[in-house]
């Protein structure tokens, strides 16, 4: 049975290898499945691998899904820092883009782009953080279960924008549930218009200029976690709630801070999908980013650097699954979704299952250098 | 007044059939979590043990094979849960939670590979389900007002699976305060450490709960695709796995008052289902979304309102270690 | 010839780097009272796990009456006739005390079939050996002392005729202890062989025949204990000579700075946990809140520091007013010149992930100094906390290192260095050497003493009766969440204070006739 830690192994082994190998566990047991469907797995890599990075256009969709899983994969970690588990971000991302929409559809009839973009995300933020304000206080101040919670707030999103797009704020006229385009005012330019203006040509994707968004919420996460009060009285509370009490840091209130910055995060997925690519407000835009970024925070090890690569990661498995399943049609695209549960498992639950073996390797090949030494 | 009587009958009749799901998984919980496993995977385990008996019965044909099959393959992802939680000491809910999207994933990927028709599985025939049950002298008794009523309709012509589930209430309650391995279950949940210093195996025991919760999970998933449908469709638990885990909550994780909880739910989704294209006075018809809500909002308000703190297992969610 | 109960030969056990027990050899005789001593860390409750059967040793053999014996469980222990009564207790709360005496030991699968035979039995230990504790109540609802009988019950009922108990006193009072020696003697006179483990010196000169000591993960020394003392047992349990008095200045102390006037305070659960307090501390004194542990002391400090709300009442500390209106909290109390070192320091002092320096500023991260416009100014935490680990000799200095990585006691000079570093006009100190090695001890009560010294007021909650005598100027006494009476440290003696914990109040208890009719 695992006991207390026997070494402390150097910490690029703890942070950099053991992850690597949590990975690899996962994706040896995604191929095991699609052995047993009857396919080559290897092939499987192969045409994943080509699809995300083989070409411009691969490499385009895989950074404008990486933009996505950033932000809930940030949303994801915050939560966490604070001891929350935050599985709402797909209603919080929905409801934020409900926001989003709303602004737009409100200004863009007279205001102009500088003004709509910014009060747009605003909006996002806003609506993201209300959706997971409710869980939040319930958990903070009634004890009720978050993780509960908020999956139940996902359903409601999900009922609530059906609702809402097939009725009230529907395009007349259309039989879609979606509203009527933007005005072309509030779009966020894609990469290769801005490319473009400097006279580099690259093709078309859905990548937008959100993902520099993306990446600046990042130092804003990194910078706000480790290097400010409010960032330490959060992990304080997910520490111990107790010594938070002590430091006269008030646990309730900063499982508000948490989960509303959290859902504000998951709420910028909108900015991507609504300001950058799809330009009107639709069903389901939001479809499973939410959970991934529940696997990208903890491969990250709730790390803006690790999420970031992560994220990356999973821009590569989301295109490269779309790309497989049009080339082995039997490989549906949610074997992605099935991946996700491997990672969050062996990343999550099982993380340090390999510890030992890595033990036994890593003082294996110390032992050997120091007899070469002696 | 007939009329009533036999509107009010037919709701509790509907009430009973909802209400199954979610009180096998709801006892399921009751034995993992007093133990001291949390578990957030009622529904993947619920689903996964759907989709296996779908298979197993559009394979074979047989209805108990089915059933045998999402016994397994429910017991397997518990046997999962408990690995990472009681002998790898992992995070309790992030298990539970990858275990919920592995199979959300896998049972389509599975079922596409298998059947190609988007992640369902073939209709199944009457044979290959199990069907209504009719207690002897149903038909006699259906003449008889009221009781007799009550009989023929309430209690009478029900699934196997529906008094399997109800007959599990007791028989947890039974277990559970009763016997030596009940009195054991709690303690564990309470204080590991008495336990182990009493002499008794923590691991074992929790390994034990565990896979009890998985038959009951397995037993779910069967009626969900073979009784209570003609088949497997994609994300057909919708949320009744957290739907029960609040039930059990609700209940103080004691049998009864849980059980109550379920049957709470069970009557909200009956009711509500006769309430579509009802229109209520001052608010007009009511929007079908907002009953589909309805379970989910139930659950958060359950989860808010009453409870404040309950009062979980002592040594809940947390793995145990030898202290030095 | 003696018969030995217990032989333990050459036992080692490391738990990755740490070797907790090396090469350690013990012999118990049977019937005796044998004790065991040392510091924390010595490596004696590891030993006796390994004899219990919750680790297994390395190398090394157990011999029991004789025989050669492999315990790799709690079952192989109770198979064996050893029976452990834990330090902290190994009961269900929320059982009676018949089912935690049935758990583990039913007679069939049905707890009907138990029940009765449990019961039938238990009686007659009960009368046997005089430890009488309701059958039929919740054991959470139970007083502490009884707590610990149904233990020795469940040992007992198992057949146990060795008896290892660990550090059973520290819950108990004085006339409690005297109680359980007595229970021990019976035990020992119906040829229960008892191994008693613990650090008070005092304990092993009172009842074991028998004493082994142990230090840094080895036995040390055997000896008699009328061939001993507790100088030369203090001297081998640290390794050189011990100082067991404090020097301490006579004590001038100035205006009240902290006055509570009946201030109350009842739990979330409507139990009344302090009634009618009313006492002053004034700058540049010391004083002790002696009580068994439970009593109100507990929740006494956290409603000064401001941890818990007081619910009828007052208290004015410095220039502030905690009401049940106002009740403030720990940031108030701080910036108004207050600090608190907690009972528990693993739990609320220090936060074991973190490192070091982040542990530094633990209810300080507001504090401007720290700050720099929005951000943490991490040079100037980094210099406090080495400037912190300087002063109180912390060690490794290492600023960077994770909190948990350090031990006991330096962990509790790195918390007292931060509350006591902020020059505070109010000291709250709860259990400060708790856990805490010979050696930090004398170097932690002397840091106290010069916080008052420097005209500090501090106030001292422990269960330790020996610290609080030597330590304060002025002693109050705590029993079920009322002050029972006050005394000056040159009058107080453990007799009395120990009355007093009891709740006879002072003048009774000073009468050196008193007879001590203390509730079962």
């Amino acid at each position: 049975m695992s006991n207390a830690p026997r070494i402390t192994l150097p910490a690029w082994i703890d942070i950099g290898v053991i992850p690597l190998v949590n990975i690899l566990m996962a994706l040896v047991a995604a191929g095991a499945v699609i052995l047993i469907i009857g396919e080559d797995p290897v092939q499987a890599v192969q045409v994943m691998i080509q699809g995300a990075v083989g070409y411009d256009e691969g490499i385009g969709y895989t950074l404008y899904y990486t933009t996505n899983f950033i932000f809930t994969g940030l949303a994801v970690s915050m939560a966490f820092h604070a001891g929350l588990f935050n599985i709402g971000g797909e209603g919080q991302a929905y409801f934020g883009g409900l926001g989003i929409g709303l602004a737009v559809l409100a200004m863009d009839g007279f205001a102009p782009g500088f003004l709509i973009v910014p009060i747009a995300i605003a909006a996002g933020a806003l609506f993201g953080a209300g959706w997971a304000f409710i869980p939040a206080y319930l958990q903070a101040y009634r004890g009720s279960h978050i993780v509960i919670t908020t999956i139940m707030f996902n359903f409601i999103a999900a009922a609530l924008m059906v609702y809402l797009l097939a009725g009230v704020m529907r395009e007349s006229g259309n039989m879609s549930p979606e509203t009527r385009e933007f005005a072309a005012v509030s779009f966020l330019p894609f990469m290769h218009e801005v490319f473009a203006w400097f006279g580099v040509t690259i093709t078309r994707t859905p990548l937008n200029l959100s993902i520099l968004w993306a990446l600046l919420c990042c130092v804003f996460v990194y910078v706000f976690i480790w290097r400010t009060r409010w960032g330490y009285a959060l992990r304080t509370v997910g520490q111990s709630e107790r010594a938070a009490v002590y430091a006269g840091i008030s646990p309730p209130r900063i499982v508000l801070l948490a989960m509303c910055l959290s859902g504000a995060l998951a709420g910028f997925v909108g900015v991507n999908e609504l300001l950058g690519v799809q330009h009107r407000l639709l069903l389901n835009f939001s479809a499973g980013y939410g959970f991934t970024g529940i696997a990208v925070a903890l491969m990250g090890r709730n790390h803006p650097v690790g999420i970031v690569l992560a994220s990356l990661l999973f821009g590569l498995l989301y295109q490269g699954g779309a790309e497989l399943s049009f080339e082995m049609p039997t490989i549906t695209k949610e074997m992605v979704v099935a991946l996700q549960g491997l990672v969050i498992l062996f990343s999550g639950a099982l993380a340090y299952m390999s510890r030992p073996w890595v033990e036994k390797v890593y003082l294996l090949a110390r032992g050997g250098a120091e007899r070469r030494a002696a | 007044m007939d009329d009533t009587i036999l509107l009010v009958l037919r709701t509790l009749d509907a009430t009973l059939r909802v209400a199954t799901p979610l009180i096998f998984c709801a006892m399921a919980g009751l034995y993992s979590e007093r133990s001291g496993i949390v578990d957030i995977g009622l529904e993947g385990k619920m689903l996964a043990g759907a989709f296996a008996a779908a298979t197993v019965a559009a394979l074979t044909g047989s209805a108990w094979l089915a059933l045998a099959a999402a016994v397994l393959i429910s017991m397997s992802l518990a046997l999962l849960h408990g690995f990472a939680c009681i002998t790898h000491r992992g995070d309790h809910v992030v298990s539970g939670v990858a275990i919920n999207i592995l199979v959300a994933g896998l049972t389509i990927v599975l079922g596409n590979a298998w059947f190609r028709q988007g992640g369902q599985t073939p209709s199944l025939p009457a044979d290959a389900r199990f069907m209504s049950l009719d207690l002897p002298g149903a038909e006699a008794m259906a003449k008889v007002p009221l009781i007799g009523q009550a009989y023929a309709e309430l209690i009478s012509g029900h699934n196997l699976l529906v008094y399997v589930g109800l007959a599990a209430v007791p028989l947890t309650a039974w277990i559970v305060y009763k016997t030596r391995f009940g009195l054991r279950l709690r303690a564990v949940g309470e204080n590991p450490a008495a336990v182990d210093t009493a002499g008794i195996s923590v691991v074992w025991l929790r390994y034990r709960a565990v896979m009890i919760c998985g038959v009951l999970t397995g037993l779910a998933g069967t009626y969900l695709a073979i009784a209570q449908n003609a088949g497997f469709s994609r994300d057909m638990t919708a949320g009744q796995g957290y739907i029960a885990l609040a039930a059990l909550i609700f209940g103080k994780w004691r049998p009864w008052p849980a059980f109550g909880a379920c049957l709470i739910f069970g009557l909200l989704d009956a009711v509500s289902i006769r309430m579509q294209g009802v229109e209520l006075p001052g608010i007009g018809e009511v929007p079908v979304q907002a009953i589909q809500a309805l379970p989910y909002v139930l659950t958060v308000v359950l989860l808010a309102g009453f409870i404040g703190k309950a009062v979980a297992p002592k040594a809940i969610g947390q793995p145990y270690v030898k202290e030095r | 010839m003696v018969e030995t109960a217990i032989e333990l030969r050459s036992i080692s056990k490391s738990f990755g780097p740490v070797q907790a027990n090396r090469d350690v050899s013990l012999t118990v005789a049977k019937g005796s009272i044998h004790g065991i001593i040392g510091e924390n860390g010595a490596g004696k409750s590891t030993l006796m796990s390994i004899l219990y059967g919750f680790y297994e040793a390395d190398s090394g053999e157990i011999l029991v009456r004789g025989a050669p014996v492999e315990i790799r469980n709690s079952h192989d222990a109770i198979e064996s006739g050893i029976g452990m009564v834990h330090q902290h207790f190994m009961l269900i709360d929320s059982f009676t005390v018949l089912e935690n005496v049935m758990l583990g030991a039913e007679s069939g699968p049905l707890l009907s079939e138990s029940t009765l035979a449990a019961r039938t039995e238990l009686e007659r230990l009960e009368r046997e050996y005089g430890l009488y504790v309701p059958l039929d109540e919740t054991v959470g609802d139970l007083p502490v002392g009884q707590q610990q009988r149904v233990e020795i019950l469940k040992a007992l009922y198992r057949g146990a005729d060795i008896l290892i108990l660990d550090e059973p006193t520290g819950v108990l009072t004085p006339q409690e202890t005297d109680q359980l020696f007595e229970i021990l003697k019976a035990l020992k006179a119906q040829g229960v062989t008892v191994i008693l483990i613990t650090h008070k010196l005092r304990e092993i000169m009172a009842v074991t025949d028998q004493v082994s000591i142990m230090r840094g993960g080895e036995m040390v020394a055997h000896r008699a204990t009328a061939d001993t003392n507790r100088e030369e047992l203090a001297e081998l349990m640290v390794g050189r000579k011990v100082r067991l008095d404090l020097d301490k200045a006579p004590v001038a102390p100035k205006a009240a700075v902290l006055s509570a006037e009946h201030l109350g305070y009842t739990d979330g659960k409507g139990v009344q946990r302090l009634a009618d307090i009313n006492f002053t501390v004034h700058a540049g004194e010391i004083v002790g809140i002696a009580g068994v542990s439970g009593n109100g002391q507990s929740e006494l400090l956290e409603v000064l520091a401001g941890i818990l709300p007081p619910s009828e009442g007052s208290v004015s500390l410095g220039p502030i007013t905690a009401t049940p209106e106002n009740p403030g909290d720990p940031e108030q109390r701080r910036l108004n010149g207050i600090a608190h070192v907690p009972e528990d320091r693993h739990r609320l002092g220090l936060i074991g992930k973190f490192s070091a320096e982040e542990t530094a500023i633990l209810g300080y991260h507001n504090n401007p100094a720290y700050l720099s416009g929005p951000l943490i100014d991490r040079a100037a935490v980094r210099a406090d906390c080495e400037k912190m680990m300087r002063d109180y000799d912390v060690r490794p200095p290492d600023p960077v290192l994770q909190s948990s990585k350090f031990s006991g006691g330096n962990q509790q000079k790195l918390i007292l260095a931060r509350e006591m570093e902020k020059n505070p006009d109010i000291l709250l100190v709860g259990q400060p050497t708790r856990g805490v090695d010979i050696g930090a001890i004398e170097f932690i009560h002397q840091q106290i003493v010069a916080m008052r010294d420097a005209g500090s007021a501090v106030l001292l909650v422990s269960v330790e009766l020996d610290e609080v005598m030597s330590l304060s100027d002025r002693i109050i006494v705590m029993c079920g969440g009322r002050i029972i009476g006050e005394v000056a440290a040159e009058e107080a003696d453990a007799r009395m204070l120990g009355l007093m914990m009891t709740g006879i109040p002072r003048d009774k208890a000073r009468n050196p006739d008193a007879d001590i009719q203390v509730g079962a």
